[in-house]
């Protein structure tokens, strides 16, 4: 009889890692829903041409450093970047901005930095700031949402088109406006209450069809926080400092008004970024008091880069920033270890103070 | 009345599986054919051994007495004749060998003669504790660490709460349950007896809301007590707590009765409390109020390739097999075999290994029950571990500083203080052996400790050595001086003597004193100079060669 040597503890939960990626997909669904009925198939095209681009990059990538495939496919965490990556582009991106953008986060953000687990900075942001940076009229060209004056929905196949022009031309023209983020940026001397008109790109609180956007990505958020998949402190300090940084900076509704706090809670990829991508636990702090920190780093970011920066949105920037600060927050916000009156222990062990750089 | 507690950090919800071992009451166990009996079952020096092999022995005589304070004696489980004293393999992570009296029972089990104490509380708490010393009682519960021992607090520490664990909150284990279902008089008169030793403020029986049976017959079993020693007021309180794993841990219980934290690397009496397990507790009532040592205990056996799973009243030394056997084995389930719980026991490679003072359960498990975990994924740093860690501490650092061998930041990070509790490798979804990272890096750290200190005591012994040496030398070179000087002294003496004999008159020049070369001290005079000639030449050799060689 052969018994296992196998050392403590023998019994094991249930979590794994695959399973906290599905959850993080079929968490975005709210979200998906809303981009696709305001904003056409595009959103989902878009998705869907993303997804084949990272499992492809995933593969090429894993098969280069002669892992095993399906081992590392079963993660799902490919997945989860080119879900975030396509959510975040606009609808009707071109083909060839999906594949650099999810190709460069596979491949460069996250390989060529370890795999998973083992990349500094969000390979989604990567992505998007790459795409940002490189192709800025492209990556400007959003839709107009449905009910904004002038809209015409676009059917599957103009939108396949017109993603794939390989395919054909599309029967119709492409009409594409700044999004609400921009146009309140771009507003040469007008108040908000101008450019607000009804009919107008804006809605109720913010963007038409962001709102609901942002409500969906709220939604699929708190479903995440229900499931224990993410933790409250990023999402809750990343709102609440953005909360209220627009209320400091506010400035009322006339030409000098930055917009409210809820057309900042509303607008762009706030609600996507505060549940789906600043809590990547891979390059985010990690203890609890760190999170907050982080959180709080990244929604004053935005507010900042958003107000006097030069672009619209800001998330992937502000992702970016507090990667870089995190090694040096969990270096400094330590829990206090049980037994222990604080956080750092060199005060018992005064030579590990030289070590103690990173 | 209840409590306030004060909770604790972190902790899991594993399946209990309890039920199983809790259908039987507390089974007997036949006599085995032969008890082996380690000399080392606790934390400390091993016991020395008092009999020989051929010796015949009485059940509860003493085998092997203590050695030194950090100790525990072993006693006969029955009576019967010593058959050797040789290194067996012991039950033990490592699978270390130590020193055994093996003994064959005569199947008369007849008692030595056993002394009770009849009145605790009139007796000296030094007296007790000698008792307790005598009969070999260790902790029962966790690492075996000698009773008397912990009741012995330096006289300037004063221990205001007795805490008598019997959370028991390892999954599977129903030792204790069972015996505070049986024996819940027992249990609270060692409570007393320890309150007596110690003379607490209170004595805090904790127990685990999972156990409502054990909890009833303990809070009857106090109220027993409050009826009967009508006069004598007692401390005993029985506190539920919630079921969550590890508040059996010592540190975490402290922590959720009190709200006080034992300092990292002290023990609780430095916050003025001892922790007693039940098992220990009841076998502290043997000794003193039976004159019994300990020589058996309660035995969970449990697990699905078990068919007739309980807890078994098993004699120390019994080998294992025998226990499985009588508990129903069925050999071709069995996959692994855990002596204590699946979160903190080990596994042992074999079934010969005796049954010792701390085992509380033996896990004989299926390999569907513990299927062999599945390659570990890339740690992605989600937080579980932190979030389960009952120390507070971040596992996850600890995991990449463990893998990345950054011995520093593991103990930075207060490695030290991990409890090795297991919550972190249960909720991890990566499925990565944290706990066995952490153990092989506290290896490490230990080992580069010992390193140190022998390093440092090479280099001390290297210094001094350096240092005599150079003492001696320069003791020598002194010696020589001197000598050297006393010589030229007594040569310009000898010189100016010889000048001044000259002086006085040309005519004694044959005198026998100015003859030379009989001279002892002129002989050294002119070897010395002989030595300067060969230096000097030796020195213009160097230099011609020199010159030749840069030419």
């Amino acid at each position: 009889m052969k018994l296992a040597k196998v050392t403590s503890p023998h019994l094991h939960g249930r979590n794994d890692t695959s399973h906290v990626m599905k959850v993080v997909i079929l968490a975005t669904l709210p979200g998906l829903a809303a981009l696709s009925w305001f904003f056409g198939w595009g959103v989902l095209i878009n998705l869907i041409w993303a997804w084949i681009v990272a499992l492809g990059c995933e593969a090429i990538v894993v098969k280069i450093r002669k892992r095993p495939l399906g081992y590392y496919l079963n993660d799902y965490s490919a997945l989860v970047t080119a879900t975030l990556l396509g959510l975040a582009l606009p609808p009707l991106a071109p083909w060839w901005l999906t594949l650099v953008g999810v190709g460069f986060a596979i491949i460069v953000a996250k390989h060529l930095y370890g795999g998973l687990g083992s990349n500094p900075f969000n390979p989604a942001a990567v992505g998007y700031v790459v795409l940002l940076i490189s192709f800025p009229v492209q990556m400007s060209s959003w839709l107009p949402a449905r009910g904004v004056e002038g809209t015409i929905p676009l059917g599957f196949i103009d939108s396949l088109k017109s993603i794939f022009p390989v395919l054909g031309n599309a029967s119709v023209d492409i009409v594409t406006q700044a999004t609400p983020l921009d146009l309140l940026k771009q507003r040469p001397g007008l108040t908000i209450t101008e450019i607000w008109q009804p009919g107008s790109a804006f809605g109720r609180f913010a963007g038409v069809g962001w709102e609901w956007v942002n409500i969906g990505f709220l939604i699929g958020g708190l479903y995440l926080l229900f499931r224990k998949i993410i933790y409250w402190q990023i999402p809750v300090a990343m709102l609440g400092s953005l909360t209220v940084m627009s209320i400091i900076f506010w400035g009322g509704s006339g030409s000098e008004g930055h917009g409210s706090p809820l057309f900042h809670l509303l607008s762009g990829a706030t609600m996507l970024c505060a549940f789906f991508i600043a809590t990547d636990p891979v390059t985010a702090a990690t203890s609890n008091r760190g999170r907050l920190i982080y959180g709080a780093g990244i929604g004053v970011l935005i507010y900042v880069i958003r107000v006097w920066g030069s672009y619209p949105d800001a998330a992937a920037f502000a992702v970016l920033l507090l990667n870089f600060c995190a090694p040096l927050i969990d270096h400094y916000v330590q829990p206090r270890t049980y037994g222990h009156s604080s956080g750092h222990n060199s005060g018992q062990h005064s030579d590990n103070d030289r070590s103690g750089d990173s | 009345m209840s409590r306030k507690l004060f909770s604790f950090p972190g902790g899991i919800h594993p399946p209990e599986n309890k039920l199983q071992s809790l259908n039987l009451p507390i089974q007997p166990v036949p006599l085995p054919k032969r008890l082996i009996l380690p000399l080392q079952q606790h934390i400390g020096a091993p016991a020395k051994a008092l009999v020989a092999a051929g010796d015949l022995v009485k059940k509860g005589q003493c085998l092997a007495q203590t050695q030194g304070f950090v100790s525990a004696s072993i006693h006969a489980p029955t009576s019967g004749t010593v058959v050797e004293i040789a290194d067996h393999e012991i039950p033990h992570s490592s699978g270390l060998t130590s020193l055994c009296v093996v003994l064959q029972p005569d199947g008369e089990d007849s008692w030595c003669e056993c002394l009770p104490i009849a009145d605790f509380s009139a007796a000296q708490p030094a007296e007790l504790v000698e008792k307790i010393r005598q009969s070999g009682i260790t902790g029962m519960g966790g690492a075996g660490f000698p009773t008397s021992v912990k009741l012995s607090p330096p006289a300037d520490s004063k221990i205001e709460t007795l805490i008598i664990n019997a959370v028991e909150c390892e999954p599977y284990i129903t030792a204790d349950d069972m015996l505070m279902r049986e024996r819940a008089a027992g249990v609270i008169e060692g409570a007393l007896i320890l309150t007596h030793i110690l003379q607490t403020r209170e004595t805090l029986v904790a127990i685990e809301d999972n156990k409502p049976d054990a909890i009833a017959a303990m809070q009857r079993a106090v109220e027993a007590l409050s009826e009967s020693h009508n006069s004598q007021p007692h401390n005993i309180e029985i506190v539920v707590i919630p079921t969550r794993y590890p508040s059996g841990g010592e540190k975490q219980l402290i922590q959720n009765l009190t709200g006080k934290e034992v300092p990292s690397g002290k023990p609780p009496l430095h916050v003025g409390i001892v922790v007693q397990n039940t098992a220990t507790t009841y076998a502290v009532h043997r000794a003193i109020s039976f004159g019994e040592p300990l020589i058996s205990r309660i035995v969970t056996l449990t697990g699905e390739a078990l068919n007739k799973p309980g807890n078994y009243e098993t004699l120390l030394g019994t080998p294992i097999e025998h226990l499985l056997e009588l508990a129903g084995i069925n050999n071709q389930q069995l996959s692994r075999l855990i002596m204590g719980g699946p979160m903190m026991g080990f596994a042992l490679d074999s079934t010969t290994l005796p049954v010792v003072k701390t085992t509380n359960c033996l896990l004989a498990a299926s390999s569907t029950e513990y299927p062999e975990q599945p390659p570990a994924n890339p740690c992605i740093r989600c937080g579980a571990c932190a979030e389960a860690c009952p120390a507070s501490l971040l596992p996850q650092q600890l995991f990449w500083f463990s893998m990345g061998g950054e011995l520093d930041k593991a103990e930075q990070y207060n490695l030290a203080d991990c409890i090795e509790c297991g919550a972190c490798s249960y909720v991890c979804p990566s499925h990565i052996p944290l706990v066995q990272y952490y153990r092989a890096t506290k290896g490490e750290l230990a080992q580069r400790r010992a390193d140190l200190i022998q390093s440092d005591h090479a280099r001390d012994r290297f210094e001094f050595r350096e240092e005599r040496l150079a003492k001696e030398k320069a003791e020598k070179d002194a010696k020589r001086k001197a000598r050297a000087e006393a010589a030229a002294k007594a040569q310009a003496a000898k010189k100016a003597a010889a000048e001044l004999e000259a002086k006085e008159g040309g005519a004694t020049k044959d005198s026998s004193d100015a003859k030379p070369p009989s001279d002892k001290e002129d002989v050294v005079a002119a070897a010395l100079a002989r030595v300067e000639a060969k230096k000097k030449a030796k020195a213009d050799a160097t230099a011609e060669t020199q010159q030749q060689e840069s030419s």
